[in-house]
């Protein structure tokens, strides 16, 4: 599996380390209450198709949001963060 | 005053590593790391780290790019970091960026030959024939499971810097690569 890093370019999986869905993009506010704080928190989907989660590439410091396929496993692209 | 009992004894990252090591015709040889300086660009101010590293004949460099100048070397080293080697940092880049003398915390090898390439085949997982990976160009990967910054010196030697802590285990990894490597004849 290949990843794409906006610094580097398309690199080896090994080289980055996974973060999870990219929920953790979308904090709630602080009032937004228990169920919000605890989806954010705890609850993820498992989807069988298209997902979108945070990986990091560890040699260079970049996160990426990488747009992927659990079934397929193809490598649609990847966005840099600020 | 100085306690006359206690000397301290500069060592290098490749000390007591039993370098140079031989197989084949791949030589891995210690390259000391005598100044290192980290420079992370406060946000925004690449353009003036650059001014102030004009002074040396330098500038800051884009990825997987290394400068070099009156015999002070900048090469990239992660995103929007870099290392100054054997220079001391120029006047007014303290204001522009982080900076951190970082020469003690690794070190440095040179893997020479004709099949340099198939020895860190077997460790680096990047594709770093002369068509991807040309002279001169600086990439940070992984060297087995250690943090590599992995420079292109020749058409036929790779400049290897890691982690000094870690100086032992790639000795032994590239050792144990360029002893396979030499074996397949
Ligand atoms: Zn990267």
């Amino acid at each position: 599996m290949r990843i794409p890093c906006p610094c580097c370019g398309w690199r080896d999986r090994r080289e980055f380390t996974y973060y999870g869905h990219e929920t953790f993009l979308h904090r709630p506010a602080p009032d937004a209450g228990a169920e919000a704080w605890d989806d954010y928190l705890h609850n993820r989907e498992n989807p069988a198709g298209p997902t979108r989660d945070l990986w990091y590439h560890d040699p260079c410091g970049s996160w990426v949001v990488v747009a992927r396929d659990t079934v397929t496993h193809a490598v649609a692209g990847g966005e840099g963060l600020a | 005053m100085a306690d006359p009992s206690v000397t301290l004894t500069v060592t290098g990252g490749a000390d007591g590593l039993g370098l140079p090591l031989r197989h084949g015709d791949c030589r891995l040889t210690a390259q000391p790391v005598a100044t290192a300086s980290l420079i992370a660009p406060y946000p925004g101010r690449v353009a003036a780290c650059s001014a102030a590293l004009a002074a040396l004949g330098l500038a800051f460099p884009a990825p997987g790019q290394g400068l070099s100048a009156q015999g002070a070397r900048i090469v990239w080293a992660g995103r929007e970091q870099a290392f100054l080697f054997d220079a001391a940092p120029p006047d007014g880049l303290a204001e522009h960026a982080s900076l951190t003398d970082q020469a003690d915390g690794w070190a440095r090898f040179l893997l020479q030959g004709t099949g340099a390439e198939a020895v860190l085949a077997r460790l680096v997982p990047l594709d770093l024939r002369a068509g991807s990976f040309p002279q001169g160009r600086v990439v940070r990967s992984l060297l087995g499971h250690m943090p590599l910054l992995l420079i292109r010196a020749a058409s036929d030697a790779f400049e290897i810097t890691t982690y000094r802590s870690m100086a032992g285990s790639a000795v032994h990894e590239l050792g144990r690569a360029m002893r396979a490597t030499a074996a397949r004849g």
